[in-house]
């Protein structure tokens, strides 16, 4: 959808310039971030120059950037781009129309930026059709900015802020929101155009892969450089990256193997789809680095099929990359070569273990393997294999560019760096943020995030996805990073943190999440198989109404939780995989921390956030009832009688406790207790 | 809704199959979504094609086949109706709208209503969370949905 420009800045600057496939340059990318470099021609400096420019929006002409993450296209921006393109051809107008990724601030989406030549980008929130129009006809057109749609600008090198006009506005960066997220991962997220090379190589794109090739020590660079940065796994495990490298460096047997597990099965995360959506090639060069570090020729993305924007990103960027030698044999006549394939997931949560990623790309069920042999030792086809994370090789460019040093500057003592974080649930602003590792969980949810939806208690915090754990209240100033994420109970996971409030029912999350996992059990294991299928039903058993319970269940029932205490560790213990070993993490923290909650729920029979449906009870309140006849037309029970315009009457006996009356009264009549 | 019969159907599995090398199993997957994507679902006889091509047995493909939530053995509807189930819409009140959504289809997820107008899916998560609880309908997308929305939101696709 971007125009090509005619001005390509990888394109060759005249015939003197003999990088291509066959002949590759080493100074290439050098080349058209600071050149022409072999030879002096004032026309080919200008138009690098020129093409630089574009690539960094700083064009004559003006440009419109749509949020086009899968967010943003879900939040309207499908039906906005076409009605623009209409409106654009019928006035004739030439402006620059860009799809970019996601910004992060997704309660704020559909975002649309606009960029006139000399002037800051000026975002625009929450867009319709109509508003974006009228955008488009008041600033483009008329040059009036309707600062009332506005909710900033970013700031560019060729513009100027101090006209009266962006005076008003707010930098988009210094706002609280923004202030405290030191992005790295993110930094292109929302601002290029993902299926430009350009517009990342003259943001100092594959810098860092040319200074590791033009070391000429085989990747050693990289490795030193991530072992000084501290950098850890990001997808869960927390693994010092360096140390894994270093082993399957050692692995003499070749062909060695790099895999990118984008597999972002957790339920609530959607950080690594937003990276590879947003900014594809970062991931591309923190693998090809990672590759030139352990020594792999052959690497693969497993990215779930339930991304189809990203996986249709990655595979124009391969593609690209393969066309001007940068990905293929003898990268930048260095002598590495690296070739990459895209694998699509089929939908299995348990593909996001590692042995069971492998043996889905090799065609087979996914079904972890026990470990040892660790996969850097027999991994894909038993060969040496190296599996990382997404925002894992999303950080490995800017390490390798600027220095472990530097990296290591943010963070804690033993957690470096930022981290990417889903912000989800019951949260006043949320989206994706990243913010360095150390930060309390306190300063990420209330002044990050803004706090909780229409400003209701805050109740607990869920990370880590269905392995991970809740954080209540009384430890919301606990530092996040993976060793104090741990002793709290939870764990950093992937990075998806759904914050909860009053009104969540942490024995009906527990319940989702078991139910979440007996369905994605592989069944390969018998503790995990049978062991989440029990542990749920115990779970159902105590939310189950009242009404239909006979003696053997109400024995059955009062004797779940220590059922659950029982039945936890034997999983955690036994359980072949990852995964199945934390199974129980959902019933463990939500027992560590609400237990009382529990306790309502199996001796009173009642279910304090009001969230448990069957436990609940419904009746009609005489004097905020009209008589509308909604409820009794909806209910599926037929239990609700009354006649029009006189309140109705609810028969809790024939009751199914579905809350369809609850749902469809408009006057607040309907009163569930 | 997809009727091809496999006799015609053999050469378009040939021909996808075609684009990939024969007797290599990881081909098997992606091949497998090839054909899904033709048919919408998976021929029976379309397994033991693949398989022969594959070259290990159709035991082996059916495990494969039945074991990844995206493929399906038997025809989808019209419409295809996506309850997201992820945490955020969880938290948000996506059960009592799968609940509605199966009340008003009369079908349990996975299953393709009689007239084969809509089939009732559930999907880990979409990653659209800040408009928690979304269902996705074909390729569009609804947030913030209410059960009450439900009857008027399948309007627009019934025939």
């Amino acid at each position: 959808m971007s125009q090509t420009t005619q001005n390509n800045l990888m394109d060759a600057c005249c015939a003197q310039c003999t990088h291509c496939v066959a002949t590759p340059c080493a100074r290439y990318i050098e080349c058209r971030s600071n050149g022409p470099l072999c030879h002096t021609d004032a026309a080919c400096t200008a138009r690098l120059e020129a093409a630089r420019r574009v690539a960094l929006h700083e064009q004559a002409q003006p440009i419109v950037f749509f949020g086009a993450g899968t967010c943003g296209l879900a939040g309207g921006m499908s039906e906005i781009i076409p009605a623009l393109h209409e409106q654009l051809a019928e006035k004739g107008i030439e402006i620059t129309l860009k799809e970019v990724g996601c910004f992060g601030l997704c309660h704020r989406e559909p975002m649309m930026d606009v960029k006139l030549p000399g002037r800051p980008r000026v975002c625009f929130d929450a867009v319709d059709v109509k508003k974006a129009k009228e955008i488009i006809e008041r600033y483009i057109i008329n040059d009036d900015l309707p600062a009332d749609y506005s909710m900033g600008y970013i700031n560019s090198a060729d513009a100027k802020t101090d006209s009266p006009e962006f005076k008003a506005l707010t930098n988009l960066y210094d706002m609280p929101l923004l202030a405290k997220q030191p992005r790295n991962v993110l930094q292109n997220c929302g601002i290029i155009d993902p299926n430009s090379l350009p517009e990342y190589v003259a943001r100092g794109g594959y810098i860092a892969l040319t200074k590791a090739l033009n070391a000429g020590d085989n990747g050693k660079l990289v490795i030193n450089e991530v072992d000084a940065s501290g950098l850890r796994g990001r997808g869960g495990g927390g693994f010092p990256t360096a140390r894994k490298w270093s082993m399957a460096r050692a692995q003499e047997r070749k062909p060695k193997y790099l895999v990118c597990n984008a597999d972002e099965g957790d339920p609530g995360a959607f950080m690594d789809r937003s990276v590879l959506e947003g900014d594809p090639h970062r991931v591309i060069e923190g693998m090809m680095l990672a590759a030139l570090a352990i020594g792999a020729d052959h690497g693969y993305i497993y990215c779930r099929a339930e991304y189809p924007l990203a996986i249709k990103r990655l595979e124009h960027s391969i593609a690209v990359l393969e066309s001007i030698g940068l990905l293929g044999d003898n990268i930048l006549g260095s002598g590495f070569s690296f070739h990459m394939k895209l694998k699509k997931g089929a939908g299995a949560f348990v593909c996001g273990e590692e042995t069971a990623l492998l043996a889905s790309i090799e065609g087979k069920r996914g079904m972890p393997k026990v470990r040892p042999p660790y996969p850097v030792q027999s991994g894909l086809w038993g060969q040496p294999t190296c599996i990382n994370n997404v925002e894992t090789f999303a950080n490995v460019p800017s390490i390798v560019a600027n220095g472990g040093a530097w990296f290591a500057s943010v963070g804690t003592a033993k957690s470096k760096g930022t981290k990417v974080f889903a912000l989800t649930g019951k949260i006043a602003k949320g989206g994706l943020v990243e913010v360095p590792m150390g930060m309390t969980l306190r300063e990420v949810i209330f002044e990050v995030g803004g706090g909780i939806l229409d400003a209701r208690p805050f109740k607990a915090v869920q990370i880590g996805g269905p392995s991970g754990g809740c954080i209540p209240e009384h430890l919301l100033d606990t530092p996040v990073d993976y060793d104090n994420l741990i002793q709290v109970g939870a764990m950093m996971g992937s990075g998806g943190m759904v914050v909860m409030d009053d009104q969540t029912c942490m024995v009906d999350l527990a319940r989702f999440f078991m139910e979440f996992i007996r369905n994605e059990s592989c069944g390969k294991c018998i503790p995990c198989r049978e062991g989440t299928t029990r542990m749920l039903e115990i779970l159902e058993r105590i939310v189950r109404p009242y009404s239909d319970e006979d003696p053997t269940a109400t024995i059955q029932r009062f004797k779940s939780i220590t059922a659950l205490e029982q039945l936890a560790p034997v999983i955690k213990d036994t359980a072949l995989c990852g995964l199945g070993m934390t199974a129980p993490n959902p019933v463990l923290a939500t027992l560590r921390y609400f237990r009382d909650e529990y306790e309502a729920h199996v001796y009173e029979r009642k279910c304090p956030a009001g969230a448990c449906r069957s436990l609940l009870t419904f009746t009609i309140d005489a004097e905020k009832c009209v008589g509308c006849t909604m409820c009794a037309k909806n209910c599926p029970a037929n239990c609700i009688s009354g006649t029009v315009k006189k309140p109705h009457v609810i028969n809790n006996d024939a009751c199914l406790h579905c809350g369809v009356c609850l749902d469809t009264c408009r006057f607040g009549a309907v009163v569930a207790e | 809704m997809s009727t091809t019969s496999c006799n015609c159907a053999d050469d378009k599995i040939q021909e996808i199959m075609a684009e990939y090398t024969a007797g290599r199993r990881e081909t098997l997957i992606p091949i497998l979504q090839d054909v899904q994507a033709l048919f919408g679902y998976l021929p029976e006889e379309s397994l033991a094609i693949i398989a022969k091509y594959i070259g290990v047995s159709t035991s082996k493909v059916f495990g494969v086949a039945t074991f990844y939530n995206q493929f399906r053995l038997r025809p989808v509807g019209k419409h295809t109706v996506r309850v997201c189930r992820g945490t955020a819409c969880h938290v948000r009140g996506s059960k009592l709208l799968l609940d509605a959504f199966a009340g008003e289809l009369n079908v349990q997820p996975g299953e393709t209503t009689p007239d084969g107008q809509f089939t009732l899916e559930t999907v880990a998560c979409i990653g659209a969370c800040s408009i928690a609880p979304v269902v996705m309908i074909d390729e569009s997308f609804h947030g913030s949905v209410q059960s009450r929305n439900v009857k008027t939101i399948l309007k627009e696709y019934k025939d």
